[in-house]
């Protein structure tokens, strides 16, 4: 099924939490919605599934207005970060409930609501802990019973409010390459809303990044991350170093940098800022004319890679180069090293 | 008007406690009110304020403070003592502690009454000495004593417990001795569930009848409490007499119970 | 818990330390026996002084009966009523938000603030054959003051608040992701109820109505002002006591209280079971949250 929100806005007494966005969703992907605490994911999430009713626009399904039906019969599956499992049942109950709730008429046996949570069981691979309470289980565990209890009802939409949140850095990772997994395996349009990066790019077909309640770029992983579209996504993925300045006559004076900007030629000067990523800065022994020199401050090797602070004038520098480059160089902290872009992003305007 | 929230219920359940609030609180609270004044305000003052009225309220409040201060004391120590120490029938101390609160307030009565009359226990050995607690203001004190003991031990408990010990033993690391950790460290933290343990124990006796009126000696001017005073009223037929002091006692729970509401958001902001 | 326990015992090792703490033991146990363990002890003393025989006959005569029938059926009638009221208001307050929300809750605590007695006046003011409506209502033939309605009005009266208070903390603590999460599996109203909600609170429930329970079956006060001492018709239980002292009849009275005091115990012990119970089963209702 597909979801379409339509110009979403919703307020908190005088705070905006989402400002009128308008979002797609095809049938069978896997979108993130990504962004700080407070940028209004949730909240549209929410909306999405009927826990929140918008001030403004519409939420459709397959075109069709979603507040037409019943919250129940949305066919929405929702997965919660506290993943507010029934405390007091089994894992087996949790997961049959949806359909033990359902009018007599339409109720499956109990043998195939017995089949069908053995099958969910094995699939979100916790056949053996059926009889367990919830409050007997890991968090991991406990996220996958409740993915299961909502993929029970079948649901057209699976909607995911920061299901790894609440869990340890290896288990995240672990479940995370697993719900992917298992949405190529199933392929239900899903939602899911993160704050971290890493896990909106490894798991998603679409990124839709979200800042102070509006959509600040919409695009794959690869775009979001090569292409940012705004200062934000540029620095809210990724580490970024930031030369602050001005435009002006076709030029950008940012900090010790003048690049040509033709974009804006000019008199009237415009704040601005050029952004460059630490692996897109090469250093070197010798100087030339379109870098700058800086001192190294301190040096971080992380396996393959190494980092370099270095620091110029009163700006510290972050460079992220090869073992063999840093082997090649061999730099130790006090050196003056040349730094050079490959690239420099200019967005203009007050940030 | 409200949230909307996806869970149902709201108009069933808001009604059904709305109109029952209404019906067994408001309802008889505004009658009460409306039929104090029906006799005009001079009459309510005449006899809101009658020697005997005034001489009650004394009374009542000077028994009350007397043993909500007792009861500071006392249960500040009996919640020290069951929040932090281990010993033998502790389980059964913290249950009795509660009997004040479970023990229907007319046994209490006849109970104390027995203990400290003058071929009591209680009462005798003390009469020996020139004491007399029985159907004088003393008694009515230990009365109060006993039904207001749960509320300050109650409200400390928790706090206590709370205690970070770790805070304790960093001031004791630091030199402090005991004394002072327990004045610097420890009170600074429990003084706003004390002062509520107090208001609330201090309101309840205000209010109370059962377990005084046994021990009293309900002696006009000398020991009869205001609650008492209203039911003498009402006895005598005298409606709007009972009423006036009903309402000037309604209206220092009124008080009391503002009193207690902004001392527990005092003492839930000091805890958070 | 469990850990601060172990680190209690680290504390306070040294020897003016343990002189303070058995001092201070002492001084609480010695407390809680003058004031709590002996007016009990004395109760059961006291209503035994004749034997066992005079006991007997005192809590079987047939006025003691029909007290004692009384206050249950006082009970059956208010406190049903006020678990309804109680759910019913948790619900309200903890899963919605609406304006007057904290108005409402400070009145459904009002009950605890007010004196019993003064609870009665209230009831005589509007049913009483001077109060507002009581005159038109004893014209049909209703009698409320000194009669039957009265004692349980009064009863339910001071009893209102108690399941509401054990709920509206909990059902605020546990949050209500378990039910939206309900809703949108499907569940309707009273499935949620049954299925999610119930037996999360099942237990702060029980700790509510065992409260309510002994309260109700030992009100005096309120019940006192608006009974009118009818013996065997709206004689409760206390009142029942109240007037067997009166006639300095004090073995009667005390064997007839030793039966609320026994009920005390009872109920004293049940509520330190639930809440232990409660706690190994990982819901907690309030403890001692009776103000």
């Amino acid at each position: 099924m597909s979801i379409e929100c339509k110009g979403i806005r919703k307020t908190f007494g005088d705070f905006v939490a989402v400002n009128d966005v308008s979002l797609q969703v095809g049938n069978g992907e896997l979108v993130a919605l990504l962004g700080p605490s407070g940028s209004g994911k949730t909240t549209l999430l929410r909306i999405i599934a009927g826990l929140d009713s918008a001030d403004q626009g519409q939420v459709l399904f397959d075109g069709e207005d979603a507040a037409a039906r019943d919250l129940g019969a949305r066919g929405v599956g929702f997965v919660f970060q506290h993943y507010a499992l029934f405390r007091h049942m089994s894992v087996f109950e949790n997961i049959a409930f949806g359909m033990r709730v359902r009018p007599r008429s339409i109720r499956p046996s109990e043998r195939q609501i017995r089949d069908r949570v053995s099958s969910l069981l094995s699939l979100v691979h916790l056949s053996p802990l059926a009889d367990r309470l919830p409050s007997e289980l890991s968090g991991g565990q406990r996220q996958r019973v409740a993915l299961a209890r909502a993929l029970a009802v079948e649901p057209k939409v699976l909607l995911l409010d920061e299901p790894f949140g609440a869990l340890d850095a290896n288990v995240r990772q672990e479940l995370r390459r697993w719900l992917r997994d298992l949405h190529d395996q199933l392929n239900v349009t899903s939602v899911l809303v993160t704050h971290d990066q890493q896990e909106a790019l490894e798991v998603a077909d679409r990124v839709v990044v979200m800042n102070r309640g509006k959509v600040e770029q919409v695009g794959t992983p690869d775009q979001v991350c090569d292409n940012p579209a705004t200062p934000f996504v540029m620095s809210f993925i990724g580490s970024v170093n930031v030369f602050r300045g001005r435009v002006e006559r076709g030029r950008a004076h940012l900090g010790p940098l003048t690049v040509p900007y033709p974009e804006h030629p000019g008199a009237q000067p415009e704040p601005a800022a050029g952004y460059v990523r630490p692996h897109e800065l090469d250093v070197e022994r010798h100087g030339s004319n379109d870098g700058i020199w800086a001192t190294v401050k301190r040096i971080k090797r992380m396996g393959a890679v190494v980092r370099l602070e270095l620091v110029h004038g009163g700006d510290v520098l972050e460079v992220e180069t090869t073992r063999e480059r840093y082997d090649a160089l061999r730099p130790a902290p006090g050196d003056q090293l040349y730094v050079r872009l490959r690239t420099l992003r200019v967005f203009v305007g007050a940030s | 008007m409200r949230k909307r929230s996806v869970l149902p219920g709201f108009g069933l359940t808001l009604g059904i406690t709305v109109c029952y609030v209404s019906l067994v609180v408001l309802l008889p609270v505004s009658a009460m009110v409306a039929r104090s004044t029906s006799g005009g305000l001079s009459g309510f003052w005449a006899a809101a304020l009658s020697p005997r009225a005034l001489a009650s309220y004394r009374l009542t409040l000077t028994a009350s403070l007397v043993a909500a201060s007792v009861n500071a004391v006392f249960g500040l120590i009996v919640a020290w003592v069951l929040a932090r120490y281990r010993f033998p029938l502790r389980r059964v101390a913290d249950a009795l502690v509660d009997l004040p609160f479970a023990l229907p307030t007319a046994v209490a009565g006849i109970a104390l009454t027995t203990l400290y009359a003058p071929t009591g226990w209680i009462g005798k050995p003390l009469a020996a000495i020139g004491i007399k607690v029985a159907y004088t203001p003393i008694g009515i004190t230990v009365a109060l004593t006993f039904i207001g003991l749960p509320f300050v031990v109650r409200t400390l408990q928790p706090v206590i417990g709370a205690l970070d010990a770790d805070v304790e033993e960093a001031a004791a690391s630091l030199g402090a001795r005991p004394w002072q950790t327990f004045l610097r460290v420890v009170a600074p933290a429990i003084i706003p569930a004390w002062l509520t343990g107090f208001t609330l124990a201090f309101a309840r006796a205000l209010g109370e009848y059962g377990s005084v009126v046994f021990i009293a000696g309900n002696m006009p001017m000398r020991t009869e409490i205001a609650p008492l005073l209203v039911m003498t009223r009402l006895e005598q037929y005298d409606y709007s007499g009972a009423t006036a002091i009903a309402v000037l006692m309604l209206g220092a729970s009124f008080v009391m119970l503002l009193a207690v509401n902004g001392l527990q958001s005092w003492s839930a902001r000091r805890s958070a | 818990m469990g850990n601060s326990s172990m680190r209690r015992t680290r504390m306070r090792s040294g020897p003016a330390g343990r002189i303070v703490r058995i001092a201070l033991t002492a001084t609480a146990l010695l407390f809680l026996f003058g004031f709590v363990v002996l007016p009990l002890v004395a109760v059961f003393a006291q209503a035994l002084s004749r034997g066992v025989q005079a006991w007997g006959a005192a809590v079987t005569d047939p006025a003691a009966l029909a007290a004692v029938r009384l206050t249950l059926l006082t009970c059956a009638l208010a406190v049903p009523l006020n678990c309804i009221f109680g759910i019913a208001a948790a619900w309200a307050v903890t899963r919605f938000e609406f304006r007057g929300k904290n108005l409402l809750v400070s009145v459904i605590d009002l009950p605890f603030a007010i004196s019993p007695v003064v609870v009665g006046m209230m009831l005589i003011s509007l049913y009483g054959l001077h109060g507002l409506v009581g005159p038109a209502m004893e014209a049909r033939g209703l009698r409320v003051i000194f009669a039957l309605p009265g004692v349980v009005l009064a009863t339910v009266f001071v009893t209102m608040p108690f399941v509401a208070r054990e709920l509206i903390p909990l059902m605020e603590a546990c949050g209500h992701e378990e039910e939206e999460c309900a809703r949108l599996l499907g569940a309707g109203g009273w499935q949620i109820f049954r299925r999610v909600t119930l037996p999360s609170i099942k237990w702060a429930l029980l700790y509510g109505v065992i409260l309510a329970n002994a309260r109700a079956m030992g009100e005096f006060g309120a019940v006192s002002v608006v009974s009118g001492h009818i013996r065997g018709v709206t004689n409760t239980v206390p009142l029942h006591v109240e007037v067997l002292y009166d006639e300095f009849n004090f073995q009667a009275a005390f064997s007839v209280a030793s039966i609320l005091a026994l009920l005390a115990v009872g109920t004293l012990a049940a509520k330190s079971f639930v809440s232990w119970y409660s706690r190994q089963r990982g819901g907690n209702p309030e403890d001692g949250e009776i103000a």
